[in-house]
């Protein structure tokens, strides 16, 4: 069962794969996909066609993008819901994203380039975590995941009030709409060297947490249990957080903020292979990588303009979601 | 009966003395309000951006304050009078910056705004009327209403003269532009995509304020609107290269100086023939921001990188002339080079 639906993911995966690499605005051949390809192995030369840098320059980077940021924001919030025990979490529970937006909206603000609005998200977003982390930590006595989570609500919540404030700020003509369009999320943009900033970043977070998935898996018990198991529990959630919100931050920065996939992808991993997080991580992940494979083929696709995925995401997710809730198997625990 | 004939007459008279005093008239603006307007206006607020510069070039000695004060850049271009003025924020009624008590405080006898004439704004801008007792006159912003627009206003403003001279200009450019392009076949036309933000994937769709200017010059826009409501669009390069423009007209001066360095973007057609152009912004934008009387000089530009053997003349000369008419300032040799960097064939500006 559980085997078969690995199977299942990897083989939705490689169709959507498929499906994006093929459908966009500007219409491609598979000679475009060949001349791409002997290109980057070194045996074409002269001037590239439209076609060919479409492909290898705009939609395959675009579609890696689309995997890695629906991959990372699903095994985030996997993760999240795990070291909470609650299936409410999402990646953005202590203020990863709206740290990140704000970032990117003063960035925007200061009429920085692509590159310094990216890093300012990213450290915006790493910042945010921290600042939380720190609030937690000195608060002692309290239940730590509370004043956690509570932490993460309330410097959200300050982060929110300051993009309204940049916002009043803006250019109404030039700067506005551009924040609105990075609130919502996009892949539009996304460049090979985007990817390659980010994908690295990625994978350092993802591999403490693949390494240390059995004692992760623990720490859904509880504290207590945990501890009586020999887990260090303060260290290993801050290391798990650390790791989480790299994966998050590294992806917001170049995605913008994309709500709905870490929270939702969990719950429907959650569905096909149950709760235990050694699987539930790369269930979770393959499935955010073809979530948004889809989403962004849509987002694209529909219209000459994009569309912003977050209006996409939740637009597609939310129903689909209640749906898989009213057939009512109870996943959780 | 005598009685009742005396007070009647009484109350006319009364009636008459008091409206003589007053002193006052009444102006139908663009979404049909009557507004009473003092005969002698002396002090005008602008309640937006795109109303500050109509101010500005109609009355600068009549403005009270800006709705966002002039930045440094451009305030060398600026009478000195009015460039130092205050700011008061937005007033619109809605989600303003303005405050009412700081309004009220400087005294002024005409409020209006130029651009959006909905209901929305009729009934925002009635509201804030009865609250201020002031009059509120809402003007079409549209640019074919545009020589209408300021002749009504200079009426209003007591500077008819002033406007008349205004709306020639405006109507003298439009008239060049349509005699001269009047025998351009429609597949000759050139195609033009606006790229906005240091990525250059924000664009303007065809009907939108922002693009208004490139259209009314002879551009063909190559974001058609299609079933969306125009305005403010995000695009994916995929789109752009589909699109294959001619002529790419920006407004971010990042992505004006990193696309050449893109390879994505040198397979565009435009970039491939050295035609991409960054529209000038000071001391108002040349193609927007704000969708004022400012983007007049904007048509001449663009008519001009579109069609260069249909417009021979210097865009220098024009662009001094306009400067001149408009604002009310002598701009130097130096200073019209840092206005158009970017903005003409040959080279790249910078």
């Amino acid at each position: 069962m559980r085997r078969s639906a690995f199977l299942l993911l990897l083989a939705a995966l490689a169709v959507g794969l498929v499906l994006a690499l093929a459908v966009g605005p500007y219409p491609l051949t598979l000679a475009d996909v060949w001349h791409a390809a002997a290109r980057a192995l070194g045996a074409e030369a002269g001037a590239p066609t439209s076609g060919e840098i479409v492909f290898g320059r705009v939609r395959l980077p675009r579609v890696c993008a689309g995997m890695l940021v629906g991959a990372a924001l699903a095994g985030a919030g996997a993760t999240y819901q795990t070291l909470f025990r609650n299936p409410l979490v999402s990646p953005d529970i202590l203020g990863v994203a709206a740290g990140a937006g704000l970032g990117a909206v003063a960035g925007i603000l200061m009429s920085l380039p692509v590159a310094g609005i990216q890093a300012l998200a990213f450290a915006g977003g790493l910042v945010t975590v921290a600042l939380v982390y720190l609030i937690a930590a000195a608060l002692r006595g309290h239940d730590h995941t509370l004043v956690l989570v509570l932490g993460g609500v309330v410097v959200g919540a300050l982060a929110g009030a300051c993009i309204s404030l940049v916002k009043i700020l803006a250019d109404p003509y030039d700067q506005l709409p551009a924040i609105t369009f990075w609130l919502l999320g996009s892949l539009a943009g996304v460049k090979l060297a985007d990817l390659a900033v980010a994908a690295p970043l990625v994978v350092a977070g993802l591999v403490p947490l693949v390494l240390y998935r059995w004692r992760i898996g623990v720490l859904s018990l509880g504290d207590d249990e945990a501890r009586a198991l020999g887990v260090d529990v303060v260290r290993l959630r801050g290391g798990v957080i650390a790791a989480a919100t790299l994966m998050t931050a590294s992806v917001v920065a170049i995605s913008g903020v994309i709500g709905w996939v870490g929270l939702m992808i969990p719950h429907i991993a959650r569905m096909l292979v149950g709760p235990n997080f050694a699987r539930l991580l790369p269930a979770a992940m393959l499935l955010g990588a073809s979530f948004m494979l889809i989403v962004d083929t849509v987002a694209r696709s529909i219209a000459r303009v994009e569309t912003p995925l977050g209006i996409l995401t939740a637009v597609l997710g939310a129903p689909f979601f209640l749906w898989l809730l009213a057939r009512g198997r109870k996943t959780w625990g | 009966m005598h009685r009742q004939l005396l007070r009647c007459s009484i109350a006319l008279a009364v009636v008459g003395l008091l409206s003589s005093g007053l002193a006052a008239r009444e102006i139908a603006d663009a979404t049909g309000r009557r507004v009473t307007v003092p005969d002698s206006v002396a002090r005008g607020m602008a309640a937006g951006p795109t109303a500050a510069v109509v101010l500005y070039v109609l009355a600068p000695e009549k403005m009270v304050g800006w709705p966002s004060a002039p930045r440094p850049n451009e305030r060398e271009f600026l009478l000195p009078a009015a460039r130092d003025l205050p700011e008061f924020g937005r007033l619109t009624g809605r989600g303003d910056t303005a405050n009412v008590e700081v309004v009220l405080k400087a005294h002024p006898d005409l409020i209006f705004d130029f651009g959006s004439v909905s209901p929305t704004f009729a009934s925002l801008a009635s509201r804030v009327q009865e609250q201020t007792g002031i009059p509120y006159l809402l003007i079409d912003g549209r640019l074919d209403r545009t020589p209408g627009s300021i002749r009504q206003l200079g009426e209003a403003l007591g500077v008819s003269s002033r406007a008349e001279a205004i709306a020639r200009y405006v109507e003298d450019t439009e008239q060049l532009i349509d005699a001269r392009l009047k025998d351009v076949p429609a597949a000759a036309r050139r195609r033009v995509y606006l790229a906005r933000e240091p990525n250059g994937l924000e664009t303007g769709l065809t009907g939108s304020i922002n693009t208004e200017i490139i259209e009314r010059a002879g551009g063909v826009n190559v974001a058609e609107r299609g079933s969306a409501r125009g305005g403010i669009a995000n695009v994916s390069i995929e789109q752009v290269l589909a699109w294959a423009p001619d002529t790419i007209i920006t407004w971010d001066p990042h992505f004006f100086e990193s696309y050449a360095s893109d390879p994505v973007w040198a397979a565009v057609p435009a970039v491939r023939a050295k035609r991409v152009f960054l529209a000038p912004r000071l001391p108002f934008g040349w193609i927007d921001a704000p969708p004022s009387i400012n983007r007049v000089i904007g048509l001449r530009w663009i008519a001009g990188l579109l069609y260069p053997d249909k417009f021979p003349e210097d865009i220098r000369a024009a662009a001094r002339d306009f400067i001149k008419l408009f604002y009310q300032a002598d701009v130097t040799d130096q200073q019209l080079d840092r206005i158009l960097a970017g903005a003409q064939p040959g080279g790249r500006g910078r």
